[in-house]
C-alpha cells in the first residue's frame, strides 16, 4: 500500500547528513529562515534603540539617522515574521498564530508583542512626520497632474483629518514622541528577549538551553542594529556625496559638508556600537565559560561541537572577523568612514554567524548525545522547499526591507540631505 | 471639518471599545475548569518495554508503520528499535538502520564489523513516545495543535498544525517528526484509534516475545501496572522532568 510513496521525502533530509548515532527522527529541522528570523527581529530592535537614543536621550549628533533608523525598522519589523512564513510547512495557517494562540508556548506572544511593537513604531512614525504630511498634503491640494492628485490624496489620509499646527500641538507632538521612543526600547528589548526565549526555553536541547539566551539576543540586537543602520548610513551619504560631485547644477550643500555631517554620526554611532559589543561578547563568553566549567553531562558533545566541529564558524567567523577584527577597527585612533564601513559590515556578518551557529549549531548534535548532523546549506534549488529554506530565500528576505525602505521613503522622506526637512 | 487632537484620540479610544467588544464573546477558561469540563478519566495509559525479551526482529516498527500509514521507505519512524553493543573496552557503538525495521541481521555498525570476542554485553531497546505527564511538545505548539486526552495520550490535529517544528525541537526523546504526506508534526499515538475501541497498539499485538505491553495504569489490578508497581523498572530521561510513562524493565545505564 505503500508502494507508492518511495520517493516520498522527509523534510530535513535533503541537507543533514548523519554521523554516527542519531535518532531516526532527527534532522536538522530549523534551518537558514529561523536564522534569518532572530537575525532580522535583531536588527528591529536595534534600528530602533538607536533611534531612541535620540528622541529620549536628546543624543542630538544622532539627529538624521534616528530619522532614518526609525523608519528603517518598520520596514524591517514588516519583513521580520516573513522568514516564519518561508519555514512553515502550512504557511497557510500562519494565522493562527496570531488568532489562536495557544499561551504557554514562546511562539504564541508573537501576535501580541509584535503587534503592540507595530503599533508603537507606526505610531512614533506618524508623530514625527506629522507636520510633514500636513504641509504636504496643503502643498498638494491643487496640484495637477495624476501622480501629484494621488500623492496629494495619500498625505491627506496620512494626516488622519488632524491640520493643528499650533505651537501647543507641535510640542505635545514632541512630548508623544518621546514617550513613544522610551516606551519602545522595553518592547524592542521584550521583542527580540522573547526570540531568545524560543530558543533559550527548549530544555530538551543542550546548547539552547540557557537563562542568558534572551540577555544574549538583545545585546546582539543591538549591535546589529546599529551596525545595518551604520553602514546604510554611510551608503546613502556617499551616495549622495557622489551625486553632489557629479551634477551639474548647484546642490544647496557642498560635499564638504556632507562628508563633515558623515563622519560626526559615524564616530558617535561608533562609541555605542563598541559599547554594545563588549557586552554582548561578555555574556556570550560567560555562557561559554560557565557550561564548560560546571561540565553537566551535555558538555562532551557540546566540546566537540563547540571546539572541533564548529570552531572555524565560532572562533574564526563569529568572534574573530566578527567581533575582534571590527573592534580593533573601531578603536584604532582617527576613524575614518571607510575603516568604519568596513567595520559595520564586519560586525553585521559576525552577528549573523552569531545567530547561525546558535540555530545550526544547537542540531548539529543527536540528543542522544551518540553522534552529530551536518547541515548543507542549499545553493541551487531544484524544488520549491530548497528554495525557501536555501540561500535564495534567505537573500530574498535580506533584500525585502531595503525595498520596502525604498518606497516608504518616497512617502516619508528619512534620507534627503540635499534639500533637507525639519520636522523636530 | 476640524478634528483637534483631543477629538482624534477620544475617537481612537472609542473605536478600540467598540472592536473589543465583541471579544467579549469569548471566555479564557483556566487549565482546571477545562479539566473539570473533560471529566477525569479513569484510564491513564501506560507502556512496559520488556527489554530481556527483545531480539530486535522489527516486527513492531513494520506493524506500526503500516497501521498508521507512516511511508515504508522513510528514515522516520513513529517507533524504533536500538541495538547498542558495548565493547570490553568500554566503547559503545548503537545504531537503528531503517529504525530497526527490518531486523538486526548483521554484525556490523554502520558498515564496521564488530568482533563478537571483543563484545561485553549486546541488547535491543524499542523506543516510543514516552505520552510524557509533563509534555514538553503540548507546552510549547503556539497554536494548541497538539494536546493530551483525559487518558494521557498526546496527540496531534493534523488539520491545525502549522508546521513550525518547534515540537519536534522541545521532545528530548526524538519521538516527533514531519510527516511526509500531511506535512504536519507526526508521532506516536499509542495507537489511539485502536485503545478506545478495546484492541492492543500494533507493536504490541505484532511482538512474538511480549516485549511490548500497553495498559491502563489507573487500574491496579492490569498486567501492566503489576508489573510497574512491582518491578524494577526506570523511564528515559527523568532529569528533563517531563514524567514519561513508557517505563523500561532491564535499562541499561548506556541507554541513550
Amino acid at each position: 500500500m505503500t508502494a507508492g510513496l518511495h520517493e516520498l521525502a522527509v523534510h530535513g533530509a535533503e541537507w543533514t547528513t548523519k554521523e554516527l548515532f542519531t535518532y531516526p527522527n532527527e534532522f536538522v529541522y530549523w534551518t537558514i529562515q529561523i536564522v534569518m528570523y532572530p537575525y532580522i527581529t535583531g536588527l528591529v530592535a536595534g534600528a530602533f534603540v538607536l533611534s531612541s537614543l535620540y528622541h529620549v536621550f536628546g543624543q542630538e549628533e544622532l539627529k538624521d539617522i534616528a530619522k532614518f533608523a526609525l523608519v528603517f525598522s518598520l520596514a524591517l519589523l514588516i519583513v521580520a515574521p516573513m522568514p516564519l512564513l518561508f519555514h512553515l510547512q502550512q504557511p497557510m495557517r500562519n494565522w493562527e498564530v496570531m488568532f489562536t494562540p495557544h499561551f504557554t508556548s514562546a511562539i504564541a506572544a508573537f501576535g501580541m508583542v509584535y503587534s503592540f511593537y507595530m503599533a508603537i513604531v507606526v505610531g512614533e512614525i506618524w508623530f514625527v512626520y506629522r507636520k510633514f504630511f500636513i504641509e504636504k498634503a496643503i502643498a498638494l491640494k491643487e496640484a495637477k497632474g495624476m501622480y501629484n492628485r494621488i500623492l496629494g490624496m495619500v498625505y491627506k489620509a496620512l494626516t488622519l483629518g488632524s491640520y493643528d499646527l499650533s505651537e501647543k500641538a507641535v510640542h505635545t507632538d514632541h512630548k508623544i514622541i518621546k514617550f513613544l521612543a522610551a516606551l519602545g526600547i522595553p518592547v524592542a528589548c521584550f521583542l527580540h528577549g522573547y526570540a531568545g526565549f524560543i530558543f533559550g526555553s527548549v530544555k530538551a536541547n543542550a546548547l539552547w538551553m540557557t537563562p542568558l539566551m534572551p540577555v544574549i539576543f538583545i545585546m546582539s540586537a543591538i549591535v546589529s542594529g546599529i551596525a545595518l543602520c551604520m553602514l546604510t548610513d554611510i551608503i546613502i551619504m556617499e551616495w549622495q556625496k557622489f551625486r553632489i560631485k557629479h551634477t551639474r547644477k548647484k546642490a544647496k550643500i557642498s560635499a564638504e559638508e556632507v562628508a563633515g555631517a558623515e563622519i560626526d554620526v559615524v564616530r558617535k554611532s561608533a562609541k555605542y556600537l563598541v559599547g554594545a559589543m563588549i557586552a554582548a561578547l561578555v555574556l556570550e563568553l560567560v555562557d561559554l565559560i560557565f557550561r564548560g566549567y560546571t561540565a553537566m553531562k551535555s558538555w562532551d558533545i557540546l566540546r566537540h561541537v563547540i571546539y572541533d566541529m564548529d570552531f572555524t564558524k565560532i572562533f574564526i567567523m563569529q568572534y574573530g572577523i566578527g567581533n575582534l577584527l571590527p573592534f580593533i577597527l573601531l578603536l584604532m585612533p582617527k576613524l575614518t568612514v571607510k575603516r568604519a564601513a568596513l567595520a559595520t559590515t564586519l560586525v553585521l556578518f559576525g552577528v549573523f554567524m552569531m545567530r547561525w551557529n546558535v540555530v545550526i549549531g544547537g542540531q548539529a548534535f543527536s540528543n542522544s548525545f551518540a553522534g552529530y548532523m551536518h547541515y548543507h546549506l542549499p545553493i541551487i534549488p531544484h524544488n520549491a522547499e530548497t528554495f525557501k529554506e536555501g540561500v535564495l530565500g534567505a537573500l530574498f528576505m535580506g533584500a525585502l526591507p531595503f525595498v520596502l525602505f525604498y518606497f516608504f521613503n518616497k512617502i516619508i522622506p528619512a534620507i534627503k540631505y540635499i534639500k533637507p526637512v525639519d520636522n523636530q | 471639518m476640524k478634528l483637534t487632537r483631543r477629538d482624534l484620540l477620544i475617537t481612537f479610544v472609542k473605536g478600540a471599545a467598540l472592536s473589543a467588544l465583541p471579544m467579549s464573546a469569548y471566555k479564557i477558561l483556566s487549565p482546571s475548569e477545562v479539566h473539570a469540563a473533560l471529566k477525569e478519566s479513569n484510564i491513564r495509559w501506560g507502556f512496559i518495554v520488556d527489554t530481556d525479551k527483545c531480539v530486535g526482529c522489527g516486527f513492531c516498527v513494520k506493524a506500526c508503520k503500516l497501521e498508521n500509514e507512516v511511508p515504508y521507505d522513510v528514515e522516520v519512524s513513529r517507533t524504533w528499535v536500538e541495538r547498542y553493543i558495548i565493547m570490553k573496552d568500554g566503547r559503545t557503538m548503537i545504531d537503528t538502520p531503517h529504525a530497526g525495521r527490518d531486523g538486526f541481521t548483521t554484525q556490523s555498525v554502520r558498515g564496521a564489523d564488530v568482533n563478537p570476542k571483543n563484545i561485553a554485553k549486546a541488547f535491543f531497546v524499542p523506543k516510543l513516545c514516552n505520552q510524557c505527564e509533563n509534555p514538553p511538545c503540548v507546552q510549547v505548539c503556539p497554536v494548541g495543535a497538539t494536546y493530551q486526552t483525559p487518558e494521557g495520550v498526546v496527540l496531534v490535529d493534523r488539520s491545525w498544525c502549522i508546521g513550525c517544528g518547534y515540537c519536534i525541537m522541545s521532545c528530548p526523546y526524538g519521538a516527533r517528526f514531519f510527516h511526509p504526506v500531511h506535512k504536519v508534526a507526526e508521532k506516536c499515538t499509542f495507537c489511539y484509534h485502536r485503545l478506545v475501541k478495546g484492541m492492543k497498539t500494533a507493536c504490541v499485538d505484532a511482538c512474538p516475545f511480549g516485549a511490548r505491553q500497553v495498559g491502563n495504569l489507573k487500574d491496579q489490578n492490569d498486567p501492566v501496572t503489576k508489573q510497574v508497581l512491582t518491578q524494577r523498572v526506570a523511564v528515559l530521561k527523568d532529569s528533563f522532568g517531563t514524567k514519561p510513562q513508557v517505563y523500561y524493565i532491564g535499562l541499561d545505564e548506556n541507554v541513550r
